[in-house]
């Protein structure tokens, strides 16, 4: 699983190692980190946001671990949803049963329909929307366009998908 | 001085527009040490032949005047496979079905020793690989930048500007018409049909905009871009296809509200052929407006390069059919 952490270290020199070793002495793999030198606490601690993948089974031992050294964790919770895709649907959207196009989606359990915007100009007009699905990893995020691909084609909805070779910008 | 000798095939728009760049660009041409000589002139009505050097403002008048260029009964077949010269420039009207008269002309020019410098995109999309074989066969050239992109210069750049490089993917806008038609609706939040109508009252879309709206123009420029570059041998049936005439105002709000614009985007790469309305990000290099053309070549040497310009116009696609016969004319 992949895991937000917000820890509070101690403003001395060495905490940000005592905070990461524990990490990756149980094999997790960090992805991020954020150190905020000039926010301070109120506690004066320096809290820092660290994002890692890691076997769910050693997440108690390792907050426990960091306890231990005098780490403060903060927060903890699962970046469940991590790559997110734009799209465009023109058609008979809510008449092709808006619900279940989107439930396709939520119920893969790795793939959400997190963001919804709908255009109705009038009764015998298309509709259009704009949304935004965010998945676990993008390979999941591939499968969801594809099972929504299918749906679009069935339903006879315009799906616009964002470019993909130059997705990441100039 | 070395004389090249050419004739134009199709005297429409293209056509003239090549004779009206050649006498423009003379002297220019003459100071490379090439003199251009027209020998012939075809259009659906008959031929002009002289091969002392065709008068090209004139045959431009009688054009105008009479609807055809002809002071002959020779047809273009005559013309391309008895006139003696070097080069034939194909620019007839571009047809999907069968490629004709087009196709026919390119194989009798390269079966009588003639190379091909076209802007016709119909035989390409269909016969590519057979006209290429042709070419190399017979030690010919057969060129045609014109094709794809108007007056930006695709293949000239793939092929020798960024030769080397492994070409990963393309993608681009190649279709100025609905590229236009998709920019007005952005703009004006006007429904297709009201745009449509705009676009044809401006010369910028046919009276039949099928072709253009319904995303086969930008297919067979895809298809010669997947042949050319990919080395796939390729046909229009390969591409999937989706146009723009369902893309509604409310649609394209949408978009723009989230930062993105809806284009006709031309996609080459992994092995597949699309052309599909995408989301480019607003400050994206692919995200031009109006009726211009872009592609965006992804490459393993160069990274990514991005080029835009007039896909179409009678001088621009001029442009890109000189370069082709000077290239022919420096190399031959």
């Amino acid at each position: 699983m992949i895991v937000s952490m917000t820890l509070e270290l101690k403003d001395i020199p060495g905490q940000l190692v005592l905070a990461l070793s524990p990490i990756s002495e149980l094999h997790g793999n960090i992805m991020s980190v954020v150190h905020q030198h000039e926010e301070k606490t109120p506690r004066g601690t320096i809290p820092v946001q660290i994002t890692f993948e890691i076997d769910q089974r050693v997440l108690d031992e390792l907050i426990e671990r960091l306890e231990k050294s005098g780490v403060r964790v903060a927060r903890v919770g699962e970046e469940r949803l991590r790559s997110s895709v734009s799209l465009v649907l023109i058609g008979h959207i809510i008449h092709s049963d808006i619900g279940d196009t989107i439930d396709r989606i939520d119920s893969t359990g790795f793939a959400e329909v997190v963001d919804l915007s709908l255009s109705m100009p009038a009764i015998d007009r298309t509709s259009s929307a704009y949304l935004v699905i965010s998945a676990t990893g993008e390979k999941e995020l591939k499968k969801s366009l594809e099972i929504l691909r299918d749906v679009a084609d069935k339903k006879d909805l315009l799906m616009i998908e964002p470019i993909r070779l130059n997705s990441e910008g100039a | 001085m070395k004389t090249i000798r050419l004739s134009i095939i199709g005297f429409g728009a293209v056509g003239q527009g090549v004779a009206r760049s050649i006498l423009s660009k003379q002297g220019y041409i003459n100071k490379q040490g090439i003199n251009l000589c027209v020998v012939g002139i075809a259009d659906s009505g008959g031929c002009e032949i002289d091969d002392k050097g065709i008068d090209l403002m004139g045959a431009i008048t009688r054009k105008k005047q009479t609807g055809t260029v002809a002071t002959c009964a020779e047809s273009a077949f005559d013309l391309i496979s008895n006139v003696e010269h070097e080069i034939i420039v194909e620019a007839t009207p571009t047809n999907i079905k069968d490629g004709e008269p087009g196709l026919n002309n390119m194989l009798t020019a390269l079966n009588s020793g003639k190379n091909v410098v076209t802007s016709n995109k119909g035989p390409l999309a269909l016969r590519f690989s057979d006209l290429k074989e042709m070419a190399e066969d017979n030690g010919l050239f057969f060129r045609y930048e014109s094709t794809v992109g108007g007056a930006v210069p695709i293949f000239n750049l793939v092929h020798e500007a960024m030769a080397g490089n492994t070409v990963i993917g393309i993608e681009g806008i190649l279709n100025g018409t609905c590229n236009y038609i998709l920019t007005r609706m952005a703009e004006e939040r006007l429904p297709y049909e009201l745009v449509l109508k705009e676009a044809q009252e401006l010369g910028i879309a046919e009276t039949d905009p099928t072709y253009d709206v319904e995303g086969i123009d930008s297919a067979c420029k895809l298809v010669i871009i997947a042949n050319s570059i990919f080395q796939d041998a390729v046909t229009y049936r390969d591409v999937d296809i989706t146009g723009i005439t369902k893309i509604t105002p409310e649609a394209l709000e949408l978009a723009s509200k989230n930062n993105y614009v809806v284009k006709l985007i031309c996609e080459a790469g992994n092995g597949t052929l699309t052309v599909a309305p995408r989301l480019v990000p607003k400050r994206h290099p692919l995200a031009v407006g109006g009726t211009l053309n872009v592609a965006s070549i992804l490459t393993d040497l160069a990274g990514r390069i991005t080029i835009s310009g007039k896909g179409a116009g009678s001088i621009e696609t001029a442009s890109s059919i000189l370069s082709d016969v000077l290239h022919i004319a420096r190399n031959s």
